[in-house]
């Protein structure tokens, strides 16, 4: 199995070491729960090393992702400026979902999923065939993610030098400062940072987190966190057969340019033609138990089928993302065990900035 | 390491029975159990005089990671639940053999059960 950088602070830490696509990492070091409050009420930080990094230079940068991905990197114009989008497929299927980020039209920054890494990559080659524009998996690069209400300010009280390039910085916008790319993103719904630094650092930046009295935090907390947070993962809410269109991510594709002729447009638009039967809700249970992925849910409209289920912990009720028919509203069941229980279908997300919103 | 002990007898699904000698029983999930599930946060529960056949799933576990049964070591008796865990599950995780037991039953035909020491070898082989 491969591990991280920082897979010895873990071990240290008590982690609960689990394979995860083929990443030794940790589940949690004790009690999920209360790492997920640790980032709800005051900051947590999690290794995402294993995710990619992926650099694309050249004279054509800027027009191979405006063809490669379902989002328009045009609306970029200032450094650092990041933006969430789709990788598709000739079908309009997620090859994978991205976040972007702009350096210049001839370098952009991109950070893509650990477990369809090889994929998106050989995918990627193919696509830049005849561009001029060079891509570059930066496999020497850790990333730690801060995220909560106070975790701005202990990165800042950990990390010398990083307030005065980062103290101003704009949610979805990044900073570099020496070997450190330091980006205002998360995947909780808190503030925080993504940092992305040298393997060689990690170990040293980990410790000086730990000394900010910033918590380390498993994967078990971060999928519960974004869940509140009503964010999709891929896999789950999307994946190389469903569209973004058919999982809440429209925001995600921008048809504006008519001209932009991105993988899977024509795919895309056909579907819109016909008309989109599904998309993806937000589930609450009324009664007591726990929603579980791929459970079916039984609506006014039809049934569909729970993608990320589990139980709130800022919440203490479970909630669920599900796929189930378009314009649903109201009440639904969800078989559990053979049994029926109620749940109210809202919109996501759940929780926000520490506040339950639905 | 986790904890087993002595005055009772373990299944291979990771329960505990505690032989109250009058032919009733107290169970619950060991501590191997807990700790591998994580995070308890809804304990399904049967009703008292529920009659339930050996090897049947009666109750069900469910931390923030997974669901898991609980199943008869014999043909059953319910006699109560604890219905402290409604409100508390967690008590599982913090006292899985004193008060995060599970149920009391009763029964003719408890055996086949590991005694503490068998139960911790096959730990140790896993």
């Amino acid at each position: 199995m491969k591990q991280t950088p920082l897979y010895q602070m873990h071990i240290e830490s008590q982690g609960k070491m689990v394979d995860f696509g083929g990443w030794e990492m940790s589940l949690n070091y004790g009690s999920q729960i209360e790492e997920h409050h640790q980032v709800r009420r005051d900051a947590g930080m999690f290794d995402v090393s294993h995710m990619s990094v992926v650099d694309f230079k050249g004279v054509q940068a800027k027009a191979f992702l405006q063809i490669l991905i379902a989002n328009d990197v045009d609306k970029l114009k200032t450094q650092g400026r990041a933006l969430y989008s789709c990788m598709l497929n000739e079908s309009g299927g997620v090859v994978d979902d991205l976040i972007v980020y702009y350096q210049n039209d001839e370098y952009y920054r991109m950070v893509i999923n650990a477990s369809t890494t090889e994929k998106d990559m050989a995918w990627i080659h193919i696509q830049a065939n005849g561009f001029d524009v060079s891509v570059e998996c930066m496999s020497d690069l850790a990333m730690i993610a801060v995220q909560g209400p106070n975790a701005r300010a202990k990165v800042f009280a950990a990390m010398p030098g990083i307030e005065e390039v980062c103290g101003e910085l704009k949610p979805f916008n990044a900073a570099s400062l020496g070997g450190l790319f330091i980006a205002r993103t998360g995947y909780t719904g808190e503030d925080g940072f993504e940092i992305m630094l040298p393997s060689s650092a990690a170990k040293f930046t980990w410790q000086m987190l730990l000394e900010a009295s910033v918590k380390p935090c498993g994967l078990g907390a971060r999928d519960t966190l974004r869940l509140e947070a009503g964010m999709s993962l891929y896999g789950s809410e999307m994946n190389d057969e469903v569209s973004p269109l058919e999982s809440a991510l429209t925001w995600t594709v921008d048809l504006t340019n008519e001209n932009r002729a991105f993988i899977g447009r024509d795919a895309l638009e056909a579907l819109k033609e016909r008309g989109v039967e599904k998309t993806i809700v937000g589930l609450v249970l009324e009664g007591k138990g726990v929603i579980r992925d791929h459970q079916k849910v039984i609506t006014s409209l039809g049934e569909g089928e729970v993608t990320s289920g589990t139980f709130s912990p800022t919440m203490g009720k479970a909630i669920a993302l599900a796929s189930v028919p378009k314009g649903n509203l109201g009440l639904c069941e969800i078989e559990i065990r053979k049994k029926q229980v109620c749940a109210k279908i809202v919109k996501p997300p759940f929780v926000r900035n520490g506040k339950v919103l639905v | 390491m986790s904890e087993i002990r002595d005055d009772r007898q373990y299944t291979q699904t990771h329960e505990w029975i505690l032989d109250h000698g009058n032919g009733t029983y107290t169970m619950g999930i060991t501590d191997h159990a807990q700790a591998l599930l994580g995070d308890m946060v809804f304990v399904e529960l049967p009703n008292a005089d529920d009659e339930v056949s050996i090897e049947d799933e009666f109750c069900v576990v469910e931390s923030v990671k997974a669901a898991s049964g609980v199943y008869a070591p014999a043909d059953l008796q319910i006699i109560k639940a604890n219905a402290a865990l409604d409100d508390e599950p967690e008590l599982v995780n913090a006292s899985c053999y004193d008060d995060g037991w599970l149920v009391k039953f009763r029964s003719h035909a408890v055996d086949d059960l590991m005694d503490a020491v068998a139960y911790a070898q096959t730990l140790t082989r896993i």
